[in-house]
């Protein structure tokens, strides 16, 4: 049995991280499979935080600062509306990317990465509003659990930020082509999860009262 | 690290290109010496590096125990303080549970996995070696807490608020926070790339009902660390947030609720368990098989139970917590599930009794582990189920009788077994077998010694002892007891003295040519990992292999005659690859990895002495993130592998690099 042909050089034989999901048994790329495998991780760190703000959200001290004193609901729809125009702007970078489109690729990377620029932008205006009106990270309970679970979040989008910024450079520099489409798309994957996560937090956080 | 500055021999004639795309590192081609272990992304020699650093860990944690033993030999033992003492036994735990049962199970996965399905490696090799970095830096870091004022003391569990700064003053508790954290991402991008290895690299053929049971039990583990590890990250961030910057999550005068940190770490912490257990019971199911002689019992029961477990897995945590006051309905739901949960693993052994039934047993030493395994297991299985009756629980909360119960399971199931994989597979890793006598000499201390340890705790439980105290007084009938369980400890160590005893032995008779190599397949095996030369070669397989049912290998060497007897058709010799193609093409070894690794203890150092010294470590995680992610996966300058070839086109290279980037996200 151990004189069969041996075909070394064939990309089923490509032991590696490749991404392109050579001998991929369930057909899904393993890039593609281990992003997904992160989000569904990512969703018990939310669930995690989530859960433990909706506890402490209401066990302040009576007369202490809380949501209904700082929240500004007009100000952050706005910004959760950029953020959720962001994801469109994402799947147009995709499309255009699947193309072969590399210039309207690189202009709806550039504008989601913006877009997710003014959304932490927003966030950073909010906290500081925040905290001038008395709600510092350690003032009570609410305030440690609302910045922990909006922070955190913040930061998942700027790491998406880093990540569209670096797909720009290297498609400016001409190393992004239409065969790593699938690439534009696995950190697409990353970027429509954290606006998800987004309207969640949004709802329960500040709609819910 | 130094710059590698020789130039690489290049068989193509073509000029050197761009070696280094940032210009700090060459591409490390070591192939031998300390270099070639540092960079390495073959997942044999991660898992080498997983086991051997599990190994010492463990000689670490058992001297801990050893010194608790010491203390509580007899009446108002002094050794100790209190003080230490309460650090000694959370080291203990945490050490025996984050950085030897974790790491001994994540060699098994990364050393077996990717043969027991007939692949070249796991998906990402490189972030491979970045999980086994991870873990290793994270380990180091959390026992660097003795050097700088002493380890963590609030427990394995660490329950608030008694973890707050009030309460545990010094830097313990953050070094447990920090360290586990950094641990805990070396299981989740283990878990990740585990299970797209499994799901994804499967040879021609391998079915998901063909795989070997142990990778199925593999599988489920990585499931389980895949959905815990995000749930102890969040209760160690807000730990840390509370120590380090005054959050409030766990001050009670605040609001605060402790019952959220005991949810979320057993939410993390009862999955734990079965992280823990499941590759035991894989490894059990591969060596029970091969020394009967027979096909595992059930297979698909084998492996539907092992689902259920990590589905069930998921529903008992708050049968931790039945003192704590969650009130009589959660209290009656959880008892019920706890029993419930009992039932996958009676399959288990149930299924291991009879695939020994009717066969032709052989005692080797790895058989002699795996027949424990079920015996030793059972008893803490069935103390754990009197834990599930609640008013009995209540009495036997924070005795040495959950003591004697967690023991039986983890040192009875799980080291044990461990110990049964690493004389089972030790052939196929290192090419000899360990000594048959001095295994026996070993297995049998194990087994007394344990029995002497664990046993007794369950009468001093009963009796009343709790656990945790530093010192008890004389006259509470404690004493003989606890003598009994003293000498026992001192019986396993000697037991792991003959361990490593065997090890030496046995290595040095092996090279100096006293015991003969011990062949590609010397138990006359069942599962791939065998079909390949021992040690197995860099490239796994010399061929695809396809696979057309479970056992393949076995099936290869078997056949029936006419009247349907089972009868031998081949040697394993003669069936196994010979290990000497050497045009495969394999993944490059790289530094990025530990680069990476190496800024995640610095940033936690920073954020315990000095913030400054977080700008450093982040400088090393984002630069090494951005040099992994320009470096391609495969060296495009290098024939590799073993001897040259073709190198892969451009646009495959770059096209890796690109899809790099989403993993480091």
């Amino acid at each position: 049995m151990a004189d069969v042909a041996v075909a070394t050089h064939a990309p089923a034989e490509h032991a590696g991280d490749d991404g392109h999901g050579h001998g991929a048994s369930t057909g899904i790329s393993n890039t593609k499979l281990a992003m997904w495998l992160f989000l569904g991780s990512e969703c018990l760190l939310f669930g995690g935080l989530i859960s433990t703000y909706l506890l402490y959200k209401n066990r302040i001290a009576e007369g202490s600062i809380g949501p209904k004193d700082v929240f500004d609901i007009p100000f952050t729809s706005a910004s959760s509306f950029v953020l959720l125009m962001s994801s469109l702007t994402m799947v147009l970078a995709l499309s255009a990317i699947q193309r072969g489109d590399e210039r309207a690729n690189r202009v709806w990377l550039l504008t989601t990465a913006v877009l997710g620029s003014i959304f932490i932008g927003g966030q950073i205006y909010e906290f500081t509003g925040f905290y001038r009106e008395g709600l510092g990270y350690t003032t009570n309970i609410f305030g440690s659990a609302f910045y922990t679970l909006t922070g955190f979040h913040g930061v998942h989008v700027s790491i998406g930020i880093i990540m569209l910024m670096s797909l720009f450079v290297r498609s400016y520099r001409g190393h992004l082509h239409q065969a790593q489409a699938e690439t534009v798309e696995i950190i697409g994957l990353y970027w429509h999860f954290v606006d998800v996560v987004w309207i969640v937090i949004f709802t329960i956080v500040y709609l819910i009262p | 690290m130094a710059i590698i500055e020789q130039p690489l021999a290049i068989g193509t004639g073509r000029a050197p290109e761009v070696r280094s795309p940032l210009g700090v590192f060459a591409r490390p081609t070591a192939k031998g010496g300390w270099r070639s272990w540092v960079t390495t992304v073959d997942h044999k020699k991660i898992g080498i590096m997983y086991g051997a650093a599990g190994l010492v860990f463990f000689l670490v944690g058992g001297i801990e125990a050893l010194l608790i033993r010491i203390q509580l030999a007899r009446p108002d033992g002094s050794l100790l303080s209190a003080e230490t003492y309460n650090q000694i036994y959370t080291m203990h735990g945490v050490t025996m549970i984050f950085l030897v049962a974790m790491p001994l199970g994540a060699a098994f996965s990364n050393y077996f996995i990717p043969l027991q399905v007939g692949a070249r490696d796991v998906a990402f090799p490189r972030l491979n070696a970045f999980s086994f970095w991870c873990f290793l830096v994270g380990g180091l870091f959390l026992s660097s807490s003795w050097i700088f004022g002493g380890g963590a003391d609030g427990g394995w569990f660490a329950y608030a608020p008694n973890t707050g700064v009030a309460y545990s003053p010094g830097h313990g508790m953050d070094f447990y926070a920090l360290g586990l954290q950094i641990t805990g991402i070396a299981s989740l991008v283990g878990a990740i790339n585990l299970i797209t290895t499994v799901l994804n690299m499967r040879t021609k053929g391998m079915s998901l009902m063909r795989m070997p049971v142990l990778t199925w039990m593999l599988l489920v583990t990585q499931f389980l660390l895949l959905f815990a590890i995000p749930v102890i990250t969040v209760a160690l961030f807000l730990l840390t947030f509370d120590r380090r910057f005054g959050a409030n999550f766990f001050r009670v005068e605040a609001g605060a609720d402790p019952l959220l940190w005991q949810h979320l770490f057993w939410i993390f912490g009862h999955p734990e368990v079965y992280v823990l257990v499941l590759p035991a019971f894989g490894i059990v199911s591969e060596i029970i098989p091969t020394f009967s002689r027979k096909p595992i019992f059930g297979y698909s029961f084998m492996v539907g139970s092992g689902i259920a477990i990590g589905f069930m897995g998921w529903g008992v945590w708050a049968h931790h917590m039945f003192v704590s006051g969650i009130g009589p309905l959660s209290v009656t739901a959880f008892s019920l599930s706890t029993m419930f949960i009992a039932v996958p693993t009676g399959v288990k052994i149930l299924n291991w009794l009879a695939t020994m039934w009717g066969g032709r047993l052989r005692f080797e030493v790895p058989m002699l582990y795996a027949i424990a395994v079920p015996a030793m297991f059972t008893i803490g299985g069935l103390s754990g189920v009197t834990h599930s009756v609640s008013p009995a629980d209540t009495q036997q909360t924070d005795t040495y009788y959950i003591v004697a119960h967690f023991h039986y399971v983890v040192f009875g199931g799980i080291i044990m077994a461990f110990y049964g994989g690493f004389y089972f597979w030790w052939p196929k890793i290192f090419g000899y077998k360990l000594d048959s006598k001095l295994g026996k000499v070993n297995f049998w201390l194990q087994l007394i010694g344990m029995n002497m340890t664990f046993g007794p705790m369950h009468i001093l439980g009963l009796q009343g002892m709790s656990r945790r105290i530093d010192h008890y007084s004389p006259g509470f009938g404690f004493e003989f007891w606890n003598l009994i369980v003293s000498i026992g400890a001192f019986i396993i160590a000697l037991s792991v003295a003959s361990f490593l005893v065997n090890v030496v032995l046995s290595t040095v008779r092996y090279k100096r040519g006293l015991i003969p190599p011990a062949g590609p397949d010397p138990w006359d095996a069942r599962s791939l990992e065998w079909m390949t030369a021992s040690p197995v070669p860099e490239h796994n397989f010399d061929e695809e292999i396809e696979v057309r049912g479970l056992d393949e290998f076995w099936h290869r060497k078997y056949g029936y005659d006419k009247d349907h007897k089972v009868v031998r058709i081949a040697t394993g010799e003669e069936v196994a690859h010979k290990g000497d193609n050497k045009n495969v093409h394999l993944p490059s070894p790289s530094y990025w990895p530990l680069v990476v690794a190496l800024g995640l203890p610095l940033i936690g150092y920073g954020l315990i002495f000095n913030l400054l010294l977080t700008i450093p470590g982040a400088i090393l995680l984002l630069g090494g993130v951005y040099g992994w992610v320009m470096e391609p996966p495969d060296d495009p300058n290098k024939a590799h592998g073993h001897d040259d070839h073709d190198d892969p086109s451009p646009g495959l290279a770059l096209a890796s690099v690109g899809a790099e980037e989403v993993g480091n996200g």
